[in-house]
């Protein structure tokens, strides 16, 4: 006699071992940034070659500093996740785990760089 | 055993994928292209976050990053990446229409393929007039 549940043994056993969290995921992240890209690339379009005091000025608005703020964020962890399936397809052992290392410390980096940059802009 | 595995490697056996005659589909093609637009866009992006940076930082550090956005590398890079998101943007959607069930039927998968295409290069075409 078992005490586990059917749904307490099939719990991990899928290809992913994670269900469907991965997935959901980038569902709601590519949601997301449907919705923001169209209008942060026409504000940033506008704001490229301009002088530095257009462009400072153009990113401290506060909409179109929350905007790139959100973007950045958002489309970092959807790159980060979305290239960490790229890596567990076609590397394996020690270069897969350097491999999703890099691709989140480098999601990271650049999110965190960004919101820096912002933050000098807007505050 | 061995002397078995010898011999049956000098059966003529037709090689896959008959890379001479292999029809790529547009269903494997708009995948591929997918994750290949993805990725490529970090290059727009860390060009991007570059100019932001440098924009806060001073004076003379914004006039180099601009220099470099303003050239015909970064126009490049930042065109490409344009029709980059715009194709990345059409096929996430389409993504959203096969976790609904739409548009699961080979022809029409192959069909949705071509508008990611089409439509990435008129919305990269439109966006480029407009901004």
């Amino acid at each position: 006699m078992t005490y586990l549940t059917d749904r307490k043994r099939a719990v991990g056993a899928g290809a992913s071992h994670t269900g469907t969290a991965h997935h959901w995921f980038m569902t709601m992240s590519s949601v997301a940034l449907a919705v923001m890209l169209p209008v942060w690339l026409y504000l940033f379009g506008a704001a490229i070659g301009g002088t530095r005091d257009q462009v400072v000025a153009a990113f401290a608005n506060p909409f179109t500093a929350i905007l790139t703020a959100l973007v950045l964020v958002v489309s970092m962890r959807h790159f980060a996740k979305g290239s960490a399936v790229m890596v567990e397809d076609y590397a394996h052992g020690t270069a897969r785990k350097a491999g999703l290392i890099f691709v989140s410390a480098l999601a990271a980096v650049i999110a965190t760089t960004g919101l820096y940059a912002l933050i000098r802009i807007a505050l | 055993m061995a002397e078995a595995t010898v011999s049956s490697k000098r059966v003529e056996r037709p090689l896959s994928p008959h890379l001479q005659i292999y029809r790529v589909q547009m269903t494997s093609v708009s995948s591929i292209l997918t994750r290949i637009t993805g990725h490529a866009l970090m290059v727009g992006v860390i060009l991007a976050v570059w100019w932001l940076l440098a924009a806060a930082v001073s004076e003379p550090y914004f006039e180099l990053a601009n220099a470099v956005m303003t050239s015909w590398f970064g126009k490049l890079v930042m065109t490409g990446s344009l029709w980059a998101v715009w194709y990345h943007y059409l096929a996430g959607l389409r993504h959203l229409l096969f976790d609904a069930r739409i548009g699961l039927e080979i022809q029409t998968a192959e069909r949705l393929g071509w508008a990611c295409i089409l439509g990435s290069v008129a919305l990269t075409a439109l966006t480029l007039v407009i901004v």
